[in-house]
């Protein structure tokens, strides 16, 4: 059965070289046989877990060594899989959820011209993403880390000729290399420490090494999470990548990629248990960005933009109670797996939503929808109802676990964070609110509005062909499309319920992660009272602001706050004075020293010797014939030194 | 006695060079093929050095050793390591990508040249300058090196000046002039490397009356051969000086950027990927064997000024506005990390950097040709004449980022295994310099990204609109150094096999040991 898991990488793999390397040929086939290949690696994972529930909980670590990497004195790199319970359950959300999203992106991107390439990379993005779940060593893990980068960046700009779409890509590239500079140095560091990187060797090792050292491992490896799962401070990237077409986001920026962060932090959950401080940061950061990302969500008019608040604040609560320890590490995978049905569903659903409106992102000109499209309305309303928490579906198990155990964290912390986690579930209520009431209630704000808005240039640049200068006429997508939402909205209703009863996810993931009670100084009950009130008042405010009153349909200067949220709470402005106005002045000067300075100095210091300044200037009037003299005249005098010496 | 595979190795491409200067004029064609072939059968014979190295033998094998002026002790003395068989390899296999790539590079219906015979000088030079770089990295005896390390100067002087790129916003005349600046600016700055050397040769003749590298070290480790200290590190100087100017290190390096910029693309990378490599080659065979004393106190100096090189030359990079003075940059940069590497002194250190001098070699020849070929088509160097080539020419677009990854040592191709390796071998023993090198990763991803941005993405510019994709020669290039990019990132133990003996020897010359992991030296 171990030789299967290597299967799980090589089917996307094939595919992406397949179809990047195949040319032109395969263009009618191409998005058939990634799709394909996505759905043979779900069924490789559906084999594995099979055969792995049929096992002991203390033997379902099955490893595959496949050849030796880097062999250096003193350090080992292998090229070895592992899958584990916590492997084998982010296996069955990419490939799932992945296979899902191309089937629908076989609808979506049909008129593109080069849907094949979009199929490439988004097999080339499964493998690695796969790679980095199954890697038994944090260098190989590196290598999936990247990858999924890699993937992202191509996917995000995929539409290259739009300036925003490739300057979008290159960003996200860029401050994820921050944080990736942060797993180089974590890597290193284990290096130092226990000789190896490999899970095995170091997770076996944290006792004997000193505290010191731990939490540097620790906060480096946290750099790395903030960078893929874009949170505070490296956040800024997940906005602008809104740019790829909707599958992306729903697969890359919202149900996987962006959540390796917080598979590293479990992963590593030897390591943080062993470090405390470390541990603090990640619930600093956490919650910090929970609150970070849906402020950002209540102001965004871009459907998309206010779904990527959504995902940051989501992920920060994963981030939250993955730095809780054993007594989160399970709630943060399990909040992972359930955000991954609905966040993924959402996103279909306002791709969909586009879809039907000339690619129409603002939702000041949405209104009304879900009398035209019936199918995105109910799947994106379950979507929207697992998000906020309603009592029974997904969201409302996974992310009131988060909110209890983060009080169970106990002491001053346990009410700061336990606190924040509500306020946030108050904020996520109505962001939601808000775009549910936007999008499909409400007045029908597109009729008789022709032309897009020129400030607000869409992420679908396809509409620029389409001749969108007409009346939008919103449609239900075509069933390639809705399927995949209708299986989602299945999954963001159950999921929660299903992994619940019984305490079946907690039972399934101990083994690898651990698990403990805290002591919590409220009761379960107590905190699910206060999550349901949270929701109503957040439901409330948004029904007062965006239900009762007709929506603008340009946007109202706003509060302070609320103009600071639109533009992602002044990061990017901060960014931009600091990093690249700096940057651009320090390069500058650089490349004027370079000449001047170091050029002119190394030139006149030789000068001094032998004149050489004044011969480069002779020689740069041309006496190129004189070069040959002076050639041969050392090696005379190079001889002559060396009959001179041997004289001596 | 066995055959002189060694000598015939570097033979071969000399005796070529002779011939395809000797083609007549008119058959310029035949002087194409027939460099071709015999960059081919070198890559044969190196193939050959290749299967007959044993990595588990002696240190130096496929020895050969004949008198040659008796009178100063002066030997034909050759022999390889494994990190000399890992150099001649990457030479070897280099060399046909650069006759292929260079191909219309010095035809008179294309230039205008009325030189005599351009074409066959053009690939004569070429097969010379591989002659002569293939014997610096077998000779083991100290003036042979030298001779050569100095002759292959004359050959890269001529090709740099008289073949130079077309593309100049000024004209021919004014391109002319640049020319001839950054030929002799080349030559110069590595005549002066040169004498300050050939001063150490004789100072080390003087001090121990022989040129022979394994019989000087043998002598110092068993203290048969004393050497005062200020002696030594007077000579090791010497020689590190010569050697910093070829590889280059900061602050020295200011004329590799003029020499790539003037050269044809394949030119460039002749310089950066091949020649320049026997520069930090010869800091690991000559300055760490026959001065390791000296070596250990001069590291804390070359550590800093490699880490200089590593974030300046980065740095630098980013705000170019030509595209070769860009990837000239970022060798620079590189090159800061292989001097890092050897000078770190940890097996990790020295292993990454012999495998960074064969992964750079491959993946600026990837990047520099491609860049080439654009240019070529474009006939302009300036980044902001491009935009949007990826619309028009996506197969070039692709390979041109392909080649991108890699400088910006993306896991997954060859120079993520060696660039780690540099950083953790550094971090081991200086945790402080391999944090700062790290940033160097985020720069190189900078100008890398930048550089795409700005020529492939975005809105097609009119003067690119009709430009073609990459032809079949064009491929033939690219494609193998991409597979040999993918194939050496996944899979480099062929490389490391072979050079990790030889950097046992070497680290035990320098009498060092790495650092024990923390957990191991409590216990």
């Amino acid at each position: 059965m171990e030789k299967l898991i290597a299967l799980l990488i090589a089917a996307p793999l094939l595919g992406a070289a397949v179809l990047l390397v195949g040319g032109r040929r395969l263009d009618r086939v191409g998005h058939w046989i990634g799709t394909l290949l996505s759905t043979a690696s779900f069924v490789f994972g559906l084999l594995l877990f099979a055969d792995l529930l049929g096992r002991n909980a203390e033997h379902r670590t099955l490893t595959q060594h496949l050849w030796s990497w880097i062999p250096v004195e003193g350090f080992q790199a292998d090229v070895t899989l592992r899958l584990d319970q916590l492997s084998m359950t982010f296996v069955l959300l990419i490939t799932g959820v992945g296979s899902l999203i191309h089937l629908y992106s076989v609808g979506y991107m049909e008129h593109d011209e080069r849907r094949r390439r979009f199929f490439g990379y988004l097999n080339l993005f499964l493998a690695a993403m796969l790679l980095l779940v199954l890697a038994d060593n944090y260098l190989l893990l590196y290598v999936g880390w990247e990858g999924v980068g890699l993937a992202s960046y191509l996917l995000i700009g995929f539409w290259q000729h739009k300036p925003s779409a490739a300057t979008a890509a290159k960003k996200a590239f860029l401050v994820n290399r921050v944080g990736d500079m942060g797993l180089s140095i974590a890597i290193m560091l284990m290096f130092t420490t226990f000789g190896s990187f490999a899970f095995g060797p170091v997770f076996g090792h944290v006792g004997d090494a000193s505290q010191g050292k731990l939490t540097a491992i620790g906060l480096m490896l946290l750099l790395a999470a903030c960078g893929k799962s874009a949170q505070v401070p490296l956040q800024s990237w997940l906005g602008d990548a809104m740019e790829g077409p909707t599958p992306v986001s729903a697969l890359i920026h919202a149900a996987t990629m962006v959540t390796a962060g917080v598979y590293l932090i479990v992963r590593s959950a030897a390591v943080f248990n062993a470090a405390p401080d470390a541990q603090l940061a990640v619930t600093v950061v956490g919650a910090v960005t929970l609150l970070f990302g849906a402020i950002v969500g209540c102001a965004k008019d871009d459907i998309k933009k206010a779904l990527a608040g959504s995902t940051m604040s989501q992920i920060g609560y994963m981030v939250l109670a993955a730095g809780l320890g054993p007594i989160g590490y399970v709630f943060a995978i399990m909040h992972l797996v359930t955000h991954g049905f609905f966040k993924a569903g959402l996103f279909l659903g306002a791709g969909s939503v586009m879809h039907g409106m000339n690619d129409e992102v603002d939702m000041r000109k949405y209104g009304g929808l879900r009398k035209y499209m019936p199918v995105t309305f109910v799947t994106f309303g379950l979507g929207y109802l697992a998000i906020i928490g309603f009592p029974g579906l997904s969201g409302f198990f996974s992310k009131d676990k988060i909110i209890e155990a983060a009080f169970a964290k106990g002491g001053t912390e346990g009410w700061i964070l336990g606190g924040a986690a509500l306020l946030g579930a108050a904020i996520t209520a109505f962001y939601m609110t808000r775009v549910m009431l936007m999008t499909f209630f409400g007045e029908e704000r597109w009729k008789n509005r022709p032309t897009r808005s020129p400030g607000a240039p869409s992420a679908e640049p396809a509409a620029e062909h389409r001749g969108e200068h007409a009346e939008p006429h919103p449609h239900e997508s075509p069933k390639v499309m809705t399927i995949p939402m209708i299986v989602l909205a299945v999954g963001s209703v159950l999921g929660g319920g299903f992994f619940s009863i019984g305490d079946r996810f907690l039972h399934w993931l101990e083994p690898v992660t651990g698990h403990s009670e805290g002591h919590s100084p409220v009761s379960a009950g107590e905190v699910t009272a206060a999550t349901m009130v949270c929701l109503v008042i957040g439901v409330a405010i948004a029904w007062a602001q965006y239900g009762r009153k007709p929506v603008p349909a340009v946007a109202p200067r706003g509060s302070l706050l609320t103009r600071a949220a639109r533009r992602d709470l002044l990061q990017d402005d901060f960014n931009h004075v600091v990093l690249v106005r700096g940057g651009e002045h320090l390069t500058r000067s650089l490349v004027y020293l370079d000449h001047s300075l170091v050029d002119g100095v190394v030139n006149g210091t030789a000068a001094g010797f032998g004149g050489l300044s004044g011969r480069l200037r002779r020689f740069q009037n041309g006496f190129a014939r004189s070069y040959a003299v002076s050639m041969f005249g050392g090696a005379a005098l190079l001889v002559a030194a060396t009959l001179l010496m041997r004289a001596v | 006695m066995s055959f002189p595979l060694l000598t015939a190795t570097a033979a071969l491409p000399a005796v070529g060079a002779v011939a395809t200067a000797a083609v007549p004029a008119a058959r310029r064609t035949a002087a194409k093929w027939l460099a071709l072939l015999v960059s081919l059968g070198t890559l044969a014979l190196a193939i050959t050095v290749l299967v007959r190295f044993d990595p588990g033998g002696a240190r130096y094998q496929l020895t050969e050793s004949h008198s040659w002026i008796s009178d100063f002790g002066v030997r034909y003395e050759l022999g390889v390591d494994g990190i000399g068989v890992a150099l001649i390899a990457l030479t070897a296999v280099l060399i046909p990508f650069i006759v292929l790539a260079g191909w219309h590079d010095a035809d008179p219906l294309e230039t205008g040249s009325r030189r005599w015979r351009p074409t066959q000088g053009f690939f004569a030079l070429i097969l010379a300058v591989e002659a002569m770089v293939l014997i610096s990295f077998e000779a083991t005896d100290v003036f042979l090196f030298y001779i050569f390390f100095e002759a292959m100067l004359i050959p890269m002087y001529f090709l740099i000046g008289g073949f130079g790129d077309r593309a100049h916003a000024q004209g021919e005349q004014a391109a002319s002039t640049q020319r001839s600046y950054a030929a002799v600016k080349f030559l110069l700055y590595n005549l002066v490397g040169g004498l300050i050397m050939l001063a150490a040769v004789i100072g080390l003749y003087v001090v121990a009356g022989n040129f022979s590298l394994q019989q000087i070290a043998e002598a110092r480790a068993n203290g048969s051969l004393h050497m005062a200290t200020s002696t030594e590190r007077w000579l090791f100087l010497g020689f590190f000086f010569a050697f910093a100017v070829k590889a280059p290190l900061w602050p020295l390096h200011t004329w590799l950027p003029n020499a790539m910029q003037e050269s044809t693309a394949p030119v460039a990378v002749l310089i950066t990927a091949v020649v320049d490599k026997v520069g930090t080659f010869a800091m690991l065979r000559f300055c760490l064997g026959l001065f390791p004393g000296a070596s250990r106190w001069a590291t804390p100096v070359i550590l800093v000024l490699a880490l200089i090189s590593i974030v300046y030359g980065a740095l630098l990079a980013v705000g170019q506005r030509d595209i070769k003075r860009l990837v000239a940059y970022a060798s620079i940069s590189h090159f800061g990390f292989i001097i890092m590497g050897i000078f770190a002194m940890t097996s990790q250190g020295q292993s990454g950097a012999t495998l960074y001098m064969v992964n750079h070699g491959i993946s600026t020849a990837a990047l520099m040709l491609v860049a080439g070929f654009l240019i070529s088509r474009r006939g302009s160097r300036l980044i902001a004449d491009y935009g949007g080539v990826q619309k028009v020419a996506p197969v070039l677009a692709g390979t041109f980022l392909i080649g991108g990854l890699a400088t910006l040592s993306l896991p997954g191709l060859a120079p993520f295994v060696s660039e780690f390796l540099v950083l953790v071998g550094t971090f081991t023993r200086y945790p402080v310099i391999g944090i700062i090198a790290t940033f160097g990763i985020v720069l190189a991803a900078l100008y890398t990204l930048v550089l795409y941005q700005r020529t492939m993405t975005g809105p097609v510019k009119p003067e690119v609109s009709a430009m073609p994709d990459l032809k079949v020669r064009e491929l033939l290039v690219v494609g193998p150094l991409i597979v040999l990019l993918i194939f050496l990132g996944v899979y480099p133990k062929p490389v490391t096999n072979i050079v990790n003996p030889a950097v046992r020897h070497t680290m035990s010359d320098v009498q060092k040991k790495d650092p024990k992991p923390e957990v191991e030296a409590a216990k």
